[in-house]
């Protein structure tokens, strides 16, 4: 991928949570990383044995494998600000 | 979603609830058949109280005994990390888990990693647990510890409502369940989740008293079915955890009218029945050093060289020390546990409390099953509860070897000797013999006597014995009553003694007589010989003059015929005067 930004975005089927979190994310991303990310999206109804690797519990679920550290932010990604301290784009307050 | 039952005893109706049989020792006996088929199980308890290995053993001997594969979700340990922990019981988790009968998945909640932002649900823990269940066909699913969420996720609102979606959603799925959570406050469990889990909830105790802990286990409801209500002891060992369900209230023992013999004949004497009745309980108590475990010990030895399996519960001295001290005495204990018919089982009575021991020797007699238990001293017990929580122990002990058949001997050390005529550990009402040594002071030597208190179902001698021991095992020998008293030890061996001088010379004199008479005897005999002689020789004497005086009127008459003849018939006249004349000398 060679991306700044990988990051993976758990889902249970199309459900309106996961719908508004995917599209809470691409807003962002093309906000503050544009050009510089990556978003693969796992639907877990599909692929069960996926949520095991990641330890994913919540549904959504966005996990930032790059760069490091790893970090998880559940929930449909409503607050921007939470997302983007999150995602070590801002840094806390 | 199949919903298939797990298998249950067919002794039960089809209308009651079905269980599923945990294979945890006594758990099932409690729970009447196990736990709630497809429903979930809340296990609750503090911290170290055995939550985590009851739930797992849960697991594996589904997975082993019953053949159905279980999942076990960790929410506190690493696969690995458990997989060690429990080798030392002698599960291979590692094993199990490649031959898909069960399935461990780690689940690992970390705050520091987790942002929350908006709505969410757990539907991730559901996909996970249900791709886990499907993946072996599981039947059996413990949640340890779910309450961990709580501390990893902060929206308390969505938790709630999504646990109780859970196990909704693990009751369609038709698996049992345990659930465990840490003990609250005030609370069952820190999060409340006994309002989620409500068909059956168990409690898990560890409490300590007096420095010694005892682990307990109560089942607080199971909704549908009758269970034992009491608290019970509980002990993991390395078979793991095994819950005693005591106390069984009935009086319907079996009874056996078969006699054994104590190894001391003259013991046996003592009894109108030549032993004491098979499967009874016999308490041997007395004062220190009065031989109660030398009693014992001849006990066992003639168990053992019947051919019986004895099972020695020491909790004073180690075994080495016993079968070295009855070598002593001619009783050689080595032998038969070599031969695997003698079982030692020795332990410090602070090991654990009095419940806990109970569950080892429950425990020891069910793995060894012998004829025949000892347990000495039951006196070192009191020094781990008080003597109500002795007695009951014991109650439950009588009972227990009463069901089995299995005769029991108890020592007990009788403290002082103001009370030991009371009951020891007040046991003495319990059992059904009861020998008690006791020390007779005398003449500044302490001998030891034995009486039988008791034998039921049988008459018994009343009378004391001194009871002896010597190189050659043990003896009974009769006391020597007589003008002084009882007399025993030196005393008795004493009077003995001088009865055998007496003896002595009461035949010396007897003898003096009889020689005496006997020469007397001899010399009127002769005396009567003599006198005979004399007779004779007098009568002799008479007999000759006769014959003589015979002889001389024979002669006479040949003379005077001669003489007729020659003077012819003229001298007849004179002839007959002459005759005449004779017979009138006559």
């Amino acid at each position: 991928m060679g991306k700044e930004y990988e990051l993976r975005l758990y889902v249970a089927g199309k459900t309106a949570k996961s719908v508004t979190a995917l599209n809470n994310l691409k807003k962002y991303c093309e906000e503050h990383l544009k050009g510089k990310y990556s978003i693969e999206v796992i639907d877990l109804l599909v692929q069960p044995q996926l949520a095991e690797g990641d330890q994913i519990l919540a549904i959504p679920t966005l996990v930032k494998k790059v760069p490091e550290p790893v970090r998880k932010i559940i929930g449909d990604l409503s607050n921007e600000e939470k997302v983007l301290v999150g995602l070590d784009i801002r840094p806390k307050k | 979603m199949p919903s298939k039952k797990a298998p249950f005893p067919p002794k039960q109706p089809m209308h009651q609830l079905p269980k599923t049989p945990t294979g945890i020792t006594g758990l099932d006996e409690i729970t009447m058949g196990g736990l709630p088929t497809g429903r979930p199980t809340l296990v609750c308890g503090s911290a170290g109280c055995g939550k985590t290995l009851m739930s797992i053993e849960f697991i594996v001997r589904g997975a082993i005994e019953f053949n159905e594969p279980g999942v076990f979700i960790a929410f506190e340990e690493k696969a690995e990390e458990l997989a060690t922990n429990v080798a030392s019981l002698g599960f291979d988790l590692n094993e199990l888990q490649q031959q898909k009968k069960i399935k461990i998945d780690y689940i690992h909640v970390d705050r520091s990693e987790i942002e929350e932002t908006g709505e969410y649900d757990l539907e991730g823990l559901f996909i996970r647990l249900n791709y886990a269940i499907d993946s072996i066909g599981a039947k059996r699913v413990v949640l340890d510890t779910i309450e961990s969420l709580f501390s990893g996720l902060t929206n308390q609102s969505i938790l709630r409502a999504e646990l109780r979606r859970l196990f909704q959603w693990l009751k369609n799925k038709g698996v049992t369940a345990i659930i465990t959570g840490e003990r609250g406050e005030k609370t069952l469990t820190r999060q409340g989740l006994e309002e989620y889990v409500s068909d059956c909830v168990i409690l898990l105790d560890h409490r300590i008293i007096n420095q010694i802990s005892t682990r307990r286990l109560r089942v607080v409801k199971y909704r549908g079915t009758t269970h034992g209500t009491n608290e019970y002891p509980f002990l993991i060992d390395e078979d793991g955890i095994s819950v005693l369900p005591v106390t069984s209230l009935k009086l319907d023992k079996p009874v056996s009218s078969d006699r054994f013999p104590s190894g001391i004949p003259a013991l046996d004497k003592m009894l109108s029945k030549g032993g004491f009745f098979r499967g009874s309980s016999i308490l041997v108590s007395g004062t220190a050093g009065t031989g109660k475990t030398s009693m014992a010990a001849s006990f066992c030895n003639e168990a053992c060289l019947r051919g019986e399996k004895c099972l020695f519960f020491a909790f004073e001295e180690s075994p080495a020390q016993i079968i070295r001290n009855m070598r002593s005495i001619g009783i050689d204990l080595q032998k038969h546990v070599d031969k695997g018919l003698l079982k030692f089982y020795a332990s410090r009575p602070t090991l654990h409390g009095l419940e806990m021991h109970l569950v080892a020797i429950h425990k020891a007699i069910k793995n060894f099953k012998p004829d025949m238990v000892v347990v000495d001293p039951i006196t070192n017990l009191i020094t781990i509860g008080s003597v109500s929580d002795v007695k009951s122990m014991l109650v439950r002990l009588i009972d227990f070897l009463q069901e089995e058949q299995i005769s029991v001997i108890f020592t007990a050390l009788t403290l002082n000797l103001v009370v030991n005529e009371q009951t020891d550990e007040g046991v003495s009402s319990l059992v059904d013999a009861w020998l008690l040594i006791r020390d007779i002071e005398l003449n500044g030597e302490r001998n030891r006597g034995l009486y039988i208190m008791k034998s039921r179902g049988m008459k018994h001698s009343n009378q004391v014995r001194e009871f002896v021991i010597s190189d050659d095992g043990l003896d009974l020998i009769d006391v020597y009553i007589g003008p002084d008293g009882i007399l025993t030890g030196s005393a008795r061996e004493a009077q003995v003694l001088m009865e055998e001088t007496g003896q002595v010379l009461h035949t010396h004199a007897v003898d003096f007589k009889d020689r005496e008479l006997l020469r007397k005897r001899k010399v009127l005999e002769s005396r009567i010989e003599s006198l005979k002689s004399e007779f004779e020789s007098t009568e002799a004497e008479l007999n000759k003059t006769y014959i003589e005086d015979a002889i001389k009127k024979d002669v006479l008459q040949q003379n005077r015929e001669k003489l007729s003849n020659l003077r012819g018939k003229s001298f007849y006249d004179i002839d007959t005067t002459k005759s005449k004349n004779k017979k009138s000398k006559k």
